[in-house]
């Protein structure tokens, strides 16, 4: 019996020119059907619940962040506390660069210990531990990256500095750049590599002229989550980068061993005050900081989607 | 029979390539190294910097209520409690809806949804829309993952000017009409442990959702379809043979949704009162390991005691987490083993 074989689920192939099927009918009357639809149901208003938040924080970003946010936001400092205006010009500049600076750290370092996990010795003892190092420091609580950085670098330095918080923000950075790395340049195809070896070329050149420019978009990705995840955090720079009120310069020039805002802090800073003018900041800040974070995180999720899947 | 060496395309390497190799090869192992190094570093930095402390105050710090700098007093009982009740309400709240959550994903409502409606209209074999059941998936997934884009420190202040204001009134209201429950023993004037666990929960729920999905994609069709061939309706597939198969990498996701909600800052540091105390009320203010090292650390400035004190606060957080996630990672490494042999 064809028919029988090829039918659709049994719910919805009550044939009537078949009896013997309608035993297979599901009616709701029965018990242990009634029980299926309704744990559907469930599940599916859990799902609809679980992301009324999401909406929520966005509603509010952009019905009290939105409405205030002027231009002038971009390049004026902070207000006083019954001041009006004001912006978070130098918590923007803060942010860019201490999330430069943990980038310059993270990125060479994650890539070229990628390099050894995936390509030259990935099956060797060193690279488990270093793999079981990278996965312990991905799960690591931010806060502790910043108590690390103050005891290695503020106590040492003996200030508060931008550079302390680039160390700190580099440490969440770093596993993220290794895993997502070593994932990408294993997912080269191993003929690749094998044609570059079998034309003679040293590891070195396959690496730097094969599978480094070939893993790029996927590395890249990595990169753009790290950065999105850095850009976000407040924990890890409360007590290295601290806040300040001032751009980030002395005598004109930059200055990058001076207390340093940024914009998480600025929010964390102003969400508890009791002015409406520093709240109203507040919201506009976590606007700019979602935005920014979303685009940096979309971007580098398109930069993979888009690579050639060989 | 010779090579030849002669010929410009088929030279063996020159000095050069193979000292750059080498160099290559030994700087690559030389930043795989220094990634085991700076674990090393950051856990005897924090260990060593902790050691007057742990010398000053014993065991005792563990079991101490007060925190008084003024008479140097230290314990941190009180965040203790906070840290792992917070964490354990929030890991409740978010199970139940990330593995929903997951389940929903898994089982395609959403397309099923989408497609019914679509053949309602008969547009489901149009080319604009054939394709919409997978799409809708593909957003809900990445609606999901959306969740943990945004900064911990934005959930704050959602909290703050959300959950707080919307949940107060309920609260207060169960507060006055069921105040015999130890549960909603006080009433919530503003911070405390139940919006902070909400928001801390909202924050978790895209771990479990992603972790406990991979758990069940990889459970194997066969056993599916094993059991549908047997009669059985979709949930009593899902309960008795779809989440038994995945509990292990379902369990190892909330462990390490756990790890993560322990180590959660700055959402807690905003909501959860700060208050130094232990209560089982839902609705009292408390406070976190790591929100007492948020408030803390900035002011402790030369005061190398007060230092000593947070770092070795710091190094018992660092210990539970670590615990924790390790646990974790081990069941869902054990978890994937056992699902090798099913298919």
């Amino acid at each position: 019996m064809p028919e029988l074989i090829d039918a659709p689920a049994p719910s919805q192939s009550a044939g009537s020119d078949q009896p013997n099927l309608n035993a297979l009918e599901r009616s709701l009357r029965k018990p242990r059907t009634f029980f299926s639809v309704l744990l559907s149901i469930l599940a599916t208003l859990l799902t609809i619940i679980a992301l009324v938040p999401l909406f929520s924080v966005i509603f509010m970003l952009f019905y009290r962040g939105g409405s205030n946010l002027v231009a002038s936001n971009f390049w004026n400092l902070p207000p006083a506390p019954f001041g009006e205006g004001g912006g978070f010009g130098n918590a923007l500049v803060g942010t860019l660069v201490m999330v430069g600076i943990a980038s310059l750290i993270s990125v060479p370092f994650g890539i070229l210990a990628a390099v050894f996990l995936a390509e030259l010795g990935p099956f060797s003892r060193t690279a488990n531990v270093v793999r079981f190092c990278a996965k312990l420091l991905s799960g690591f609580p931010s806060i502790l990256a910043g108590v690390f950085a103050y005891s290695a670098v503020v106590l040492v330095t003996g200030g508060f500095s931008a550079w302390a918080g680039g160390i700190a923000l580099s440490i969440l950075m770093l596993p993220i750049v290794i895993l997502t790395a070593e994932e990408a340049i294993r997912m080269v195809p191993s003929k690749m590599r094998e044609a570059s070896i079998g034309m003679g070329a040293t590891h070195t050149q396959t690496v730097l002229r094969i599978l480094l420019p070939t893993a790029m978009p996927s590395i890249l990705t990595g990169v753009m989550l790290a950065i999105a995840r850095a850009a976000g955090e407040t924990a890890p720079l409360l007590f290295t980068a601290l806040f300040s009120n001032y751009w980030i310069v002395t005598n004109n020039q930059l200055d990058l061993n001076q207390p340093t805002a940024s914009m998480a802090v600025l929010i964390y800073n102003f969400s508890g005050v009791p002015f409406e003018n520093q709240v109203q900041l507040c919201w506009s800040a976590s606007l700019v900081l979602v935005l920014m974070v979303l685009v940096v995180n979309l971007v580098g999720k398109s930069l993979s989607s888009r690579a050639p899947q060989r | 029979m010779d090579l030849d060496t002669s010929s410009e395309i088929s030279r063996p390497p020159s000095t050069f390539q193979r000292v750059s190799d080498r160099g290559f090869r030994i700087l690559s192992l030389g930043f795989a190294w220094l990634t085991i190094l700076v674990v090393l570093y950051i856990i005897w930095e924090i260990g060593s910097k902790s050691t007057p402390a742990m010398k000053t105050y014993g065991a005792g710090f563990l079991t101490g209520t007060t925190w008084d700098p003024n008479t140097g007093e230290f314990g941190i009982l009180p965040e203790i409690w906070g840290t792992l009740y917070s964490s354990i309400l929030a890991l409740t709240i978010g199970t139940v809806f990330g593995v929903a959550v997951a389940i929903f994903l898994t089982e395609g409502y959403l397309g099923t949804v989408v497609y019914n409606t679509l053949r309602l209209c008969h547009l489901q074999q149009h080319r604009l829309f054939s394709k919409a059941p997978t799409a809708c998936e593909t957003l809900l997934k990445n609606l999901v993952e959306l969740l943990a884009a945004i900064p911990s420190v934005v959930y704050g202040l959602w909290g703050i000017f959300v959950v707080i204001p919307m949940i107060r009134p309920t609260c207060n209201w169960l507060h006055e009409s069921f105040s015999w429950i130890p549960f909603l023993g006080t009433p919530l004037s503003g911070p405390g442990m139940l919006p902070a666990a909400l928001v801390l929960a909202v924050m978790i729920l895209p771990t479990i959702a992603a972790i406990s999905r991979d758990a069940l994609v990889s459970v194997p069709p066969k056993l599916r379809e094993a059991s549908y061939g047997l009669g059985a309706t979709r949930w009593e597939t899902l309960l008795a043979v779809i989440l038994p198969t995945a509990a292990g990498g379902i369990f190892g996701a909330v462990v390490l949704a756990f790890g993560r909600a322990l180590g959660e800052t700055m959402a807690l540091a905003m909501l959860v009162g700060n208050a130094n105390r232990i209560s089982v009320s839902l609705f009292a203010p408390g406070n976190t390991l790591a929100s007492l090292l948020a408030n803390n650390f900035a002011e402790a400035g030369g005061d190398e005691n007060k230092v000593a004190v947070l770092m070795f606060a710091g190094l018992v957080l660092m210990a539970i987490t670590l615990v924790v996630n390790m646990i974790g990672a081990l069941i869902l490494q054990r978890a994937t083993r056992g699902l090798k042999g099913l298919n």
